[in-house]
């Protein structure tokens, strides 16, 4: 198991290493000089001309980039250039916990609506109950989270004033109720469709009909025997989607008007912030990776035969 | 004495994506307490639907169209969800072909051998463990106690078996349904497991209904058998009668597909030619007919009714009354 986990960190560290080298060199061939950005159209050749040279920008591509891996290594992720030289990592901290809470939440409802639907639309496959979930899944998937949020915002929070049109205030779950649940009702689909498809395959398994044989009770055969054998494909979904939205989530943000490392990019990348870019890149790329990590241990956790494998 | 299971004229469809096809053409049989029934026939013949419509186990796609199952007098076919959850692993229980697949990967064995007790005996935790670890041991799995906290993984396929067996009978059922319980085994294992069911199963008391494809270990173990073929029961009677005076010509050919321990070896092992009628295809006339060397015009237009041999033996062929040779 040590070793195992030895290797995976340092797998970890690569797959990081060589994403951000990407993105770093990515903002550098996108057209367009920050330098100018900053400087206003206004401003003469000179005032960019010391703007770029403030930046390190007039330095070789790649003394730029071995100064950069130097400030990482020491945790350093530079200064914003948009921001008036706020330190990048201050404005992602900044940032991360609306972004969490809208990937807690997001996860959650997608967990909440998607696997009990699943799992009743698998009990009795191609009944009442699981035409409805086939069908809801169906809908959920084909609806863009956007205009599911306007229509939330509209009916829920405009013409019923039951939640709060937009942004954040207290308390913060009435906040964040609306911009969770959009986005966890479309991957509740996602949830419910995969759990349908691996609970019939494990319903049809010979130690389900064992456990029948045995005169247990249907709720002990789903729940104890049935629903382990579908976690590990459930875990990897949660853990990966988890990854992902603490990455940003930006339609969401955007509709709901929330201050999240989505907003954060999408604004970086407008104002060619290569810091912020790179710094938000990477803390999205960590997330994926530290959930994959995780994923990787909750296997060995639920499933015997892989923790026998290492 | 009146029979502890009462099988009639049961009939099972399954619907398939072709139409429907009746898998179970009418199969009656009943088995007396503590009495020792083998079902054989080749794959697809119905043995294992039989044996799952008992438990009603089916799945979704089949359906019983028709007949009736008793035990102990009761109509086990109107049973409610509470009462088929009672009876199942209690009084009836079940053992299962392939224990690779039976146990749950991922549910400790201890686990898998309590749930049984501490539904239907009502054991607490504790208790439950204690005879679980005693169960598993009296089925020779060695050092007991300590497996109950391993997960199937760690088990042979022998020893899975033996764990199956342990469930099975752990609530001292009166009825015990293996379907096919050594073929996924080794040889050399599936004699040990025949003698633990046979030892389990005679020290409880239990009926067993062995559900096999080899006529050998079917006859030794039993002591009455039923043939089946293509979802009808073609010959039933004593283990010795089937063995010795075979009315029909199934049984013969399938005595004769058994090689013998004396004498050289044959270049090619007999098998019966042709294949069994495609299930879902009607078909008029015996269902053998094809593939038999007694077959005369009245095979081909006429399906054979069972027919009364005397000493309780029945078979179902227009010459059952002729002896072989």
């Amino acid at each position: 198991m040590t070793p195992w986990v030895l290797r995976r960190l340092g797998q970890m560290v690569l797959v990081l290493l060589g994403v951000v080298t990407l993105a770093f060199f990515m903002s550098y061939a996108v057209p367009g000089d920050p330098a100018r950005l900053i400087a206003g159209p206004n401003a003469d050749a000179a005032t960019v001309a010391s703007i770029r040279h403030q930046l390190g920008l007039d330095a070789s591509l790649w003394s730029q980039y071995t100064g950069f891996l130097g400030r990482l290594a020491r945790g350093d992720l530079g200064t914003s250039y948009a921001l008036h030289g706020a330190p990048v990592s201050e404005q992602l901290a900044l940032a991360l916990p609306t972004s969490a809470l809208i990937a807690v939440g997001g996860v959650l409802w997608q967990v909440i609506i998607g696997v009990p639907a699943g799992i009743i639309a698998a009990y009795r496959p191609g009944r009442a109950a699981d035409r409805i979930a086939t069908l809801g899944a169906l809908v959920g998937l084909s609806a863009p989270p956007f205009w599911v949020g306007l229509l939330l915002i509209y009916y829920l929070a405009y013409r019923l004033s039951i939640f709060p049109l937009t942004g954040l205030g207290d308390p913060m779950w009435w906040y964040l109720a609306l911009p969770t649940f959009t986005l966890g009702l479309a991957g509740a689909a996602w949830y419910a469709r995969m759990t349908r498809t691996q609970m019939i395959e494990v319903l049809r398994t010979p130690y389900i009909q064992l456990a029948r044989a045995k005169g247990l009770r249907e709720r002990t055969i789903l729940l104890r025997h049935a629903l382990r054998n579908v976690l590990t494909p459930l875990i990897t979904m949660i853990g990966m989607d988890f990854g992902y939205f603490l990455g940003g989530v930006l339609i969401i943000e955007s509709v709901f008007g929330l201050p999240g490392v989505g907003k954060l990019t999408y604004d970086a990348i407008d104002q060619l912030d290569i810091p912020m870019i790179t710094g938000a890149v990477l803390c999205a790329a960590f997330f994926v990776v530290v959930m994959n990590f995780l994923v990787d241990l909750a296997y060995a956790a639920i499933d015997p035969r892989v923790r026998n494998r290492r | 004495m009146s029979a502890l299971l009462d099988v009639e004229d049961l009939v099972v469809r399954f619907a398939t994506p072709g139409g429907e096809h009746t898998a179970v053409r009418g199969v009656s049989f009943s088995v007396r307490a503590g009495e020792r029934v083998g079902i054989v026939g080749e794959s697809g013949s119905g043995k294992s639907v039989t044996a799952q419509a008992v438990l009603r186990l089916l799945g979704p796609a089949a359906t019983v169209a028709g007949g009736a199952v008793r035990f102990d007098g009761r109509d086990v076919l109107a049973f409610d969800r509470g009462e088929l959850r009672r009876w199942r692993g209690a009084q009836a229980a079940m053992v299962f072909q392939d224990p690779l697949s039976s146990l749950n990967p991922l549910v400790r064995i201890g686990r898998q051998v309590t749930e049984t007790l501490r539904e239907h005996l009502g054991l607490d935790r504790r208790a439950a463990t204690a005879k679980a670890a005693e169960l598993l041991a009296s089925v020779g799995i060695p050092d007991a106690a300590a497996r109950l906290r391993e997960y199937p993984m760690t088990f042979s396929g022998g020893m899975r078996q033996r764990v199956a067996i342990a469930i099975a009978i752990s609530c001292a059922p009166r009825l015990l349904i293996a379907d096919e319980p050594t073929t996924a085994l080794d040889v050399t294992v599936q004699a040990q497991v025949l003698d633990l069911m046979d030892g389990m199963t005679a020290d409880l008391g239990t009926a067993v209904v062995l559900i096999s494809h080899d006529l050998g270990v079917v006859s030794t173990f039993c002591d009455r058998v039923l043939v089946m073929y293509a979802g009808r029961v073609v010959e039933s009677g004593t283990a010795d009668q089937i063995v010795e005076d075979p009315r029909h010509p199934y049984t013969r050919a399938l005595l004769a597909s058994i090689p013998s321990l004396e004498g050289e070896l044959p270049r090619r092992l007999p098998s019966i030619p042709g294949t069994p009628p495609q299930p879902g295809r009607a078909h008029t006339g015996c269902a053998f007919a094809d593939r038999c060397p007694l077959a005369a015009d009245v095979c081909r237009a006429e399906d054979p009714e069972p027919l009364e041999l005397g000493d309780g033996r029945l078979a179902a062929c227009h010459f059952a009354d002729r002896s072989a040779g």
